[in-house]
């Protein structure tokens, strides 16, 4: 049967060392903890709660620096959250660190594939630490293989594939045990476009076979494409939840316009918001304005009459359709690329 | 505790060390048989060192390739799996306690320090023969410090492993290795430091002065030794010490 996870409250607090030079020597890390130096204090988790349901794939959207990898790092016992709790199934994670990494594959990030080992004695080795037997793990690493497209570099160092070839062997190595739960953590960042179809069929077939699956992503097109819900998060806490279409269809209207003009008066903010279609009128700044609305390109007209009968000369749009990423902008006032 | 995953992070080990076999071998050993010969031969040979020079030097020789094998072992895979290659995220994520992850590699570095030691003594007693004079009185104390050795060198490689940043490898040899060797009473005994009394008590927070004097006091008792029973309670407070900073720092890096 399928397990979900649940996060409640998380909260984590990262304290930043002094550089090691300021810590006063070689074994720097000892000696910093009573250095007169106050630590950094960066909070990247604040009050983080998700249910996510046995048998979804979930995506977890947000730009950089969000919390994405620490809440992947605490539900993966990687990373001790400053306070909250987190759940795999009906394990609390901080305290059966052992069954719940028994419940549980992770795709880093970065690749952290054992360099000492050929391609097929990684999936062999980690197969082992889960104590499947010998036929099992050879068999499992042969389909494995031949799955990613791997079987013929099998029998090679890692040390030498390419970015893409690393990360395909890290997704087979985390589904070598075959977790109930399945971790990745910007899954096909770096990956070229083949690849990616190929990895999101995987993960749609893994899925299909009952498992839970979390990924992280800056990508709309694969949270959009892959993810049955998604929780956007910001600054360590979640702003939004639901399904990609019910996201999207939060957005007033759902198109937005970024309006840049020569001279922005708060009488012509007023106007445009009088426009037929227009939900909402936000200033940027001094020149530029968001608006969001339920039709595009059809309101420049209009808007570049208003501005020219109010003296402030329309210089710039830019139109969105419905997407996350007016979604996250019409929450945040930033882009997820930023 | 799981014997499975434990059992298979040292077949890793064991697999990754047969596959760079040739390349440990000379590292272990290619260096002390140098100074062997150096020593042993060259200059006993040429009249510049007595022949007993031979029996003194050979503890202090088996001393030094067990503690720097454990050492090596241990904490330079640490330190670019941790840094560099995060390879070990692979067995921090298998289904067994954090600690455990660092036992097997203090255990998988005790191993290579006492075959380092075990294969050293009949090579170094090859280039050195003849004239040198081996006894060892009780083979169970022998044994008993051999394993206190590799323990210690096993264990201070988890600690440094743990401790010291990628850059600063080069900083912990010239700072850390080099001085434990000169003041560790490997190419001389403890007793010689008579006439530098507060050298002679400084160096007893070296670690590898025990290591010495006990394989001196085990295999050529006829030279100048610390009593067995120092040499052993030095040992076991060498030991704890190290496993216990040694798995605290792992802990610390292991999870942020």
């Amino acid at each position: 049967m399928a397990i979900g996870v649940r996060t409640q409250d998380l909260r984590k607090v990262y304290s930043a060392s002094p550089p090691l030079a300021a810590g006063g020597g070689l074994i720097g890390r000892a000696e910093a903890k009573d250095g007169k130096q106050p630590k950094a204090q960066i909070p990247a988790l604040d009050g983080l709660s998700l249910e996510i349901l046995p048998g979804e794939i979930f995506g977890l959207l947000g730009p950089n620096g969000a919390g994405k990898s620490t809440t992947v790092g605490v539900l993966t016992t990687r990373v001790r959250p400053t306070s909250g709790q987190a759940w795999i199934g009906e394990h609390d994670v901080w305290k059966e660190q052992t069954q719940v990494k028994h419940l549980i594959g992770v795709v880093p990030q970065r690749p952290n594939l054992d360099f000492s080992l050929t391609a097929r004695e990684i999936l062999i080795f980690h197969a082992a630490y889960f104590g499947i037997g010998s036929r099992q793990r050879n068999e499992r690493a042969d389909k494995l293989l031949e799955k990613f497209k791997l079987a013929e570099r099998a029998n090679q160092l890692v040390r030498g594939f390419s970015g893409g070839m690393m990360q395909r062997l890290s997704i087979a190595r985390a589904m070598m045990h075959d977790p109930q739960v399945l971790f990745l953590d910007e899954p096909s960042a770096g990956l070229d476009p083949q690849t990616r179809i190929l990895l999101w069929e995987i993960i749609r077939e893994y899925h299909q076979a009952g498992r839970t699956v979390l990924l992280t992503t800056h990508n709309m097109e694969e949270a959009d494409g892959l993810c049955k819900r998604l929780a956007i998060i910001d600054h360590g806490h979640v702003i939004a939840l639901g399904t990609s279409v019910e996201l999207k269809a939060s957005v007033p209207g759902g198109y937005l316009l970024r309006l840049r003009f020569g001279n922005q008066t708060a009488e012509l903010l007023q106007r445009l918001q009088s426009l037929a279609g227009v939900r909402e009128v936000r200033a940027t700044d001094s020149t530029g304005a968001d608006l969001y609305a339920d039709r595009g390109g059809s309101l420049i007209p209009e808007i570049a009459s208003l501005a020219a009968n109010t003296g402030a000369e329309l210089s710039d749009v830019h139109i969105s359709e419905p997407s996350l990423e007016n979604l996250f902008l019409h929450h945040t006032g930033r882009s997820l690329r930023d | 505790m799981n014997w499975k995953t434990f059992a298979a992070m040292l077949a890793r080990d064991a697999h990754v060390a047969r596959r760079n076999a040739i390349q440990l071998f000379l590292q272990t050993f290619l260096q002390p048989l140098l100074f062997v010969f150096i020593f042993g031969r060259v200059m006993v040979g040429s009249g510049f060192l007595p022949a007993s020079y031979k029996s003194l030097l050979l503890p202090g020789i088996i001393a030094i390739s067990m503690v720097f094998t454990g050492i090596w072992a241990v904490a330079m895979p640490l330190i670019a799996e941790f840094q560099w290659t995060r390879e070990i995220e692979d067995r921090l994520l298998a289904p067994i306690a954090v600690p455990w992850i660092a036992i097997e590699k203090v255990f998988a570095g005790m191993l290579q320090a006492l075959v380092a030691g075990l294969v050293v003594i009949p090579l170094a007693w090859l280039v050195l023969r003849p004239g040198v004079e081996i006894s060892i009185g009780s083979p169970l104390t022998f044994a008993v410090i051999l394993v206190l050795i590799a323990i210690f060198s096993a264990g201070g490689g988890l600690a440094l492993g743990c401790s010291i940043n990628q850059q600063h490898i080069g900083l912990m040899f010239g700072m850390v290795i080099t001085p434990m060797i000169f003041f560790g009473c490997t190419y001389y005994p403890w007793s010689a430091l008579k006439t530098f009394p507060v050298l002679q008590k400084a160096v007893l927070i070296n670690p590898l002065v025990y290591a010495s004097e006990g394989m001196r006091a085990t295999l050529v008792p006829q030279f100048p030794h610390l009593p067995v029973t120092a040499v052993l309670i030095a040992l076991v407070f060498f030991d704890v010490l190290l496993l216990v900073v040694g798995l605290r720092q792992f802990e610390k890096k292991a999870v942020s």
